[in-house]
């Protein structure tokens, strides 16, 4: 079967499009080509510097036959209705059609009309032209005196069908001018001469000839295979970073790795500096001494040119610019280096955070008393002296942490805030945990950040993070849909995670509220409950995407954080790490026999009831008449539900959820009985009728036990 | 282009006006107008009449010149090795946009001496937009082994119109390609003359005093009073010409587009030098660049009634 190789060849299209503008090219053409009754083998998109290519293998040289039939009118209805129905169905006259015999509704004509499949080659010719006219690059732009978009201008298209024992055909089309054919060019600069392509496997081998490698993936290989050698040689180890190699991968057709070196002297300035600079500014990896941390005075840089003085001019030009930019950093880091942290922090009251939150300034005092507050719920066993000196050393991190953003350094790398402070701090002999957590309190910055473990740290990122929610929540600036410019879900997440994964007790409630306070003009309830559930949904989302059962979620949700929104503040229900807890150890007992059999007698206890409750338009809810119990098993099952229900309750009071379900575990044998020996529903009036009603609150009262722990109505199975 | 070899002072490795001259004479041999800079002071080239206004319309137009820049923020009396508030732009504009310009370009590079086989050259993304001009366009920073040497966009709206027939824009930051080329990392060591014996000019011979005592003008002592009064007299005289200009009510024909828009380039270096000085807080900030833009885009509406705009 033939097969499809297109190639669009344009001036340099920005690296960051080109994965996403190959996908897309091979997407649009094989869906079309699909709808067409075009079914292909396979499929392959790539993109360079220049051109996007697509290979379309095995596809169909011609479209099936189609064969359909089309109902007409009634035999004898009106000539008009009669030359519409054979207009529409292609027919001369009326002897083409048949007749369809229907005794009911009476006889009509139905013509029967066949398509035949036209060839692929003609259907790609209308497929192509729409697929460029209407792609979807996130931006394009006109060029010339013409009316197409494109990312850049477009200057040829290469368009070749065929089986691969053949010459292949070119598919016959133009878009603005620009005609099809099967020629396309080289290298930029090495090989800038056209050429005739046929097959792909030609197309690839003869680019490859013109200094074009075609796959990204194989010339990121080259570049990584080349930089690690460059660096093994000379001892050293590349750093390597997959984001700059995608980003280089897409500004070369043909990747040449170089080293070139910069000034040891500059090693003075922090390495992720260096990095920085080398990297945003130069697109270029550092080099590490080998199996250490520090870097070396070399870096890597990718060209696009095999140069014929073997590159000595471009590394030496790539080291005199890269050693100018180190100067700059240089230059600012010594700058910053003069002025202490606490100097610059005057700035902050022109600086406005947001139009209705204030300045910076005020944030910062927001943020600086919230840490103090939260600080010692961060160590509640630690003696009073140690729980003052948290406390002293939170406020002296919260009060310095943003001071960063005005040192020179952050504002040439915004990226790298809070690195910089811990360096500024470490260097005006902060204490090491103020030190840490000026860096630390941004994290963690979303799913897979590392989350501090250090309690200053812990307790400035909580306040850090809670100030941001609290205040956009009291503006009503919350994330809506797929908009979220604060990045406010990435802050309830890191809320989460700071008090999961480091196992923390906080009172969030009357946290959310005290701190609610600090804002004017809100309605504290709907900022705080707002806020509390979204925290609970972004909980939900945490528990399910690490695997928890979504029904165990919401069975245990419902027990600790709705229930408790009756008595805000009063208790510490909303305690995240509870909730967790308690859903681990539901998840745990339903894995055992007793849970799943109790899961079960619970399930039909409730089954009985519900159905007995409609029937009999009644509830019954409300304690069983042990005057009323007639067999053992009723005895039992009553006592043991009292002390399942106890012994739940107390090891719930003391957090102990494994025994509060080891504790209903308890009731198991005596539900299987109860079900076994003892008839619900039992006939007759008078005496049996109250026998029966008294079983069904007896049964209600397994439901109500089990809510000590979950509410087992949520779980599924 | 056929040329006798050049003697070495006046080679564009070795002098900056000789740099300044090979880009002059190979833009002049492709068949562009060799225009002297505007008369005025602007923050780039793209502020010259021949770019801004010329870039819209239906008329065919290929120009190339220098153009001093002043962006007053940028000062840094003299003692920065490349950071000027005064500095050189070489600029070209064809339109429509020819299919080679890109290697139009890449041949001028090597007029300059930048030989393709030996240096890596790229042609990186960068989106450009200028706020003030109501203008944006697509095209890349052209890298020169790792150093950005000129600019390159194709305009797609000016003055909030759209370019039809697309313009090529490119600018060369001559300073800097100077600095490459020489050799030199203080750009007030480049050898202006190309001269080596004592009629030897440097770029600091001729501008570093003017650096210096323009940086204490602009950040330390330019009249703030008188500004911000040179602001609002531009702003109305530019409102003022162009509502004189119109022929009519329909807004058929104009007949001042230019004076009006030589006021809005007045108000536009004014607020930058209020800007340097520090009196502009953030949100005014935004007010003046759309005060601007307000202007650039009438002048613009008026060139497009104009003969050099293509209004019949």
């Amino acid at each position: 079967m033939p097969d499809l190789l297109l190639e669009l060849f344009s001036e340099e299209i920005p690296a960051r499009m080109q994965a996403r503008a190959a996908d897309d090219l091979r997407r649009l053409v094989t869906e079309r080509l699909v709808e067409a009754g075009l079914v292909y083998e396979g499929a392959k998109a790539f993109a360079t510097p220049r051109r996007l290519a697509l290979f379309v293998q095995g596809v169909p040289a011609r479209q099936p036959d189609l064969r359909e039939e089309r109902k007409g009118p009634r035999v004898g209805a009106p000539a008009a209705a009669v030359q519409g129905f054979l207009k529409a169905a292609g027919l001369a006259s009326l002897d083409e059609a048949h007749i369809q015999r229907d005794p009911k509704k009476g006889d009509f004509y139905v013509a029967l009309v066949e398509k035949a499949g036209r060839p692929a080659i003609d259907v790609l010719a209308e497929i192509l032209p729409v697929v460029v006219r209407t792609f979807p690059w996130p931006k394009s732009m006109r060029w010339g005196s013409g009316r197409l978009t494109w990312v850049r201008p477009l200057h040829s298209i290469v368009a070749t069908f065929g089986p691969e024992t053949e010459d292949p055909d070119i598919v016959p089309f133009s878009v603005d001018g620009l005609a099809a054919g099967d020629v396309t060019r080289g290298h930029r600069f090495l090989a800038p001469e056209p050429f005739q392509v046929r097959h792909f496997d030609d197309y690839v081998r003869k680019l490859e000839q013109a200094k074009v490698v075609l796959d990204p993936a194989r010339r990121k290989d080259i570049i990584l295979h080349e930089a690690r050698q460059l660096a093994f040689a000379q001892g050293l180890e590349l750093v390597e970073d997959e984001a700059l190699l995608d980003e280089v991968a897409g500004l070369v057709e043909w990747p040449v790795a170089l080293m070139g070196s910069f000034e040891p002297a500059f090693l003075a300035i922090p390495p992720e500096v260096i990095r920085t600079t080398i990297r945003n500014n130069q697109k270029c990896f550092v080099v590490r001494e080998r199996e250490q941390e520090k870097l070396a005075p070399k870096f890597l840089l990718v060209a696009n040119i095999e140069a014929t003085d073997g590159g000595a001019a471009i590394v030496s030009g790539n080291e005199r610019v890269i050693r100018a930019r180190l100067s700059d950093a240089k230059f600012f880091y010594e700058t910053d280096l003069k002025t202490r942290l606490e100097d610059g922090l005057e700035k902050f009251k022109t600086i406005v955070f947001h139009e209705k939150l204030g300045t910076q300034s005020d944030r910062i005092e927001r943020i600086e008393r919230l840490a103090a507050e939260l600080a010692p719920q961060i160590l509640p066993n630690a003696s009073e002296a140690e729980k003052a000196e948290l406390v002293a050393k939170a406020k002296r991190a919260a009060r310095l942490c943003k001071a960063d953003l005005l040192t020179e350094v952050v504002g040439e790398f915004p990226e790298l805030q809070g690195l910089m402070g811990k360096y500024y701090a470490l260097a005006q002999s902060e204490d090491e945990s103020v030190a840490a957590a000026c860096e630390e309190h941004y994290k963690p910055l979303g799913p897979n950040d590392r989350v501090p473990a250090d309690p200053v740290s812990v307790a400035v990122a909580l306040a850090d993070k809670i100030d941001t929610l609290v205040g956009f929540w009291a503006i009503d600036e919350k994330p809506t849909g797929s908009k979220d410019p604060y990045a406010l879900r990435r802050a309830a997440l890191g809320v989460i995670r700071l008090i999961l994964e480091n196992s923390k007790r906080v009172n969030l409630t009357s946290i959310l509220i005290e701190h609610s306070d600090r804002f004017p003009k809100h309605d504290w309830a709907s900022t705080v409950f707002g806020l509390l559930d979204f925290i609970g949904d972004r909980l939900k989302v945490q528990l399910r995407d690490q695997g928890a059962r979504h029904d165990l979620v919401d069975a245990v949700f419902l027990q600790g954080i709705r229930s408790a929104q009756k008595i805000p503040g009063t208790e510490n229900v909303r305690d995240l790490l509870l909730i967790v807890r308690r859903v681990e150890a539901l998840g745990q007992f339903l894995e055992s026999d007793d849970g799943k059999n109790l899961l079960a007698g619970y399930k039909r206890a409730t089954n009985i009831i519900r159905i007995e409750e409609k029937r009999d338009k009644t509830s019954y809810q409300g304690a069983p008449d042990p005057e009323l119990y007639r067999q053992a098993e009723e005895w039992e099952l009553a006592r043991a539900i009292d002390i399942a229900k106890d012994d739940a309750n107390a090891a719930v009071a003391r957090e102990d959820f494994a025994a509060a379900m080891r504790a209903m575990a308890v009731l198991r044998p005596h539900v299987d009985a109860f079900f076994d020996k003892v008839t619900v529903n039992v006939d007759g009036g008078g005496e049996e009728k109250k026998l029966r009603e008294n079983r069904l609150r007896l049964l209600n009262q397994i439901r109500a036990a089990t809510l000590a722990v979950a509410d087992f109505s949520k779980i599924e199975g | 282009m056929a040329s006798s070899p050049l003697p070495p002072h006046m080679r564009p490795e070795r002098s900056f006006q000789g740099l300044i001259l090979a880009l002059q004479r190979y833009w002049a041999d492709y068949g562009c107008v060799i225009l002297q800079p505007y008369d005025m002071e602007v923050g780039a080239g793209t502020f010259h009449p021949a770019t801004t206004l010329r870039a819209l319309g239906p008329h065919a137009w290929n120009a190339a010149y220098v153009q001093p820049s002043r962006r007053p923020k940028d000062g840094r009396y003299g003692e920065n090795p490349n950071r000027l508030q005064h500095y050189y732009q070489y600029q070209v504009i064809l339109k429509p946009s020819p299919p080679d310009i890109q290697d139009l370009y890449l041949k001028s590079l090597a007029a300059i001496g930048i030989d393709s086989a030996l240096h890596d050259i790229r042609f990186v993304e960068d989106d450009w937009e200028s706020p003030t001009l109501g203008a944006w366009g697509l095209g890349w920073e052209c890298w020169c082994d790792g150093m950005e040497v000129s600019q390159f966009t194709y305009f797609q709206q000016v003055a909030g119109f759209e370019c039809a027939p697309v313009s090529g824009e490119l600018t060369y930051g001559l300073e800097r390609i100077a600095m490459y080329v020489q050799g030199v990392d203080r750009v007030f060591d480049l050898n202006f003359n190309g001269r080596d014996d004592s009629r030897r000019v440097t770029y600091g011979d001729v501008f570093l005093q003017a650096e210096q005592e323009f940086s204490r003008h602009n950040f330390e002592h330019a009249d703030t009073g008188m500004l911000f009064e040179q602001f609002r007299m531009a702003e109305s005289a530019c409102r003022k010409y162009l509502d004189a200009g119109w022929t009519d009510g329909n807004k058929g024909r104009h007949l001042m587009a230019l004076p009006a828009y030589d006021q809005c380039i007045k108000a536009s270096h004014v607020f930058n030098l209020l800007d340097a000085r520090g009196v502009i807080s953030v949100t005014e900030r935004q007010s003046y660049i759309l005060r601007v833009r307000e202007l650039a885009k009438a002048c613009g509406e008026a060139w497009l009634a104009t003969a050099g705009g293509g209004a019949a």
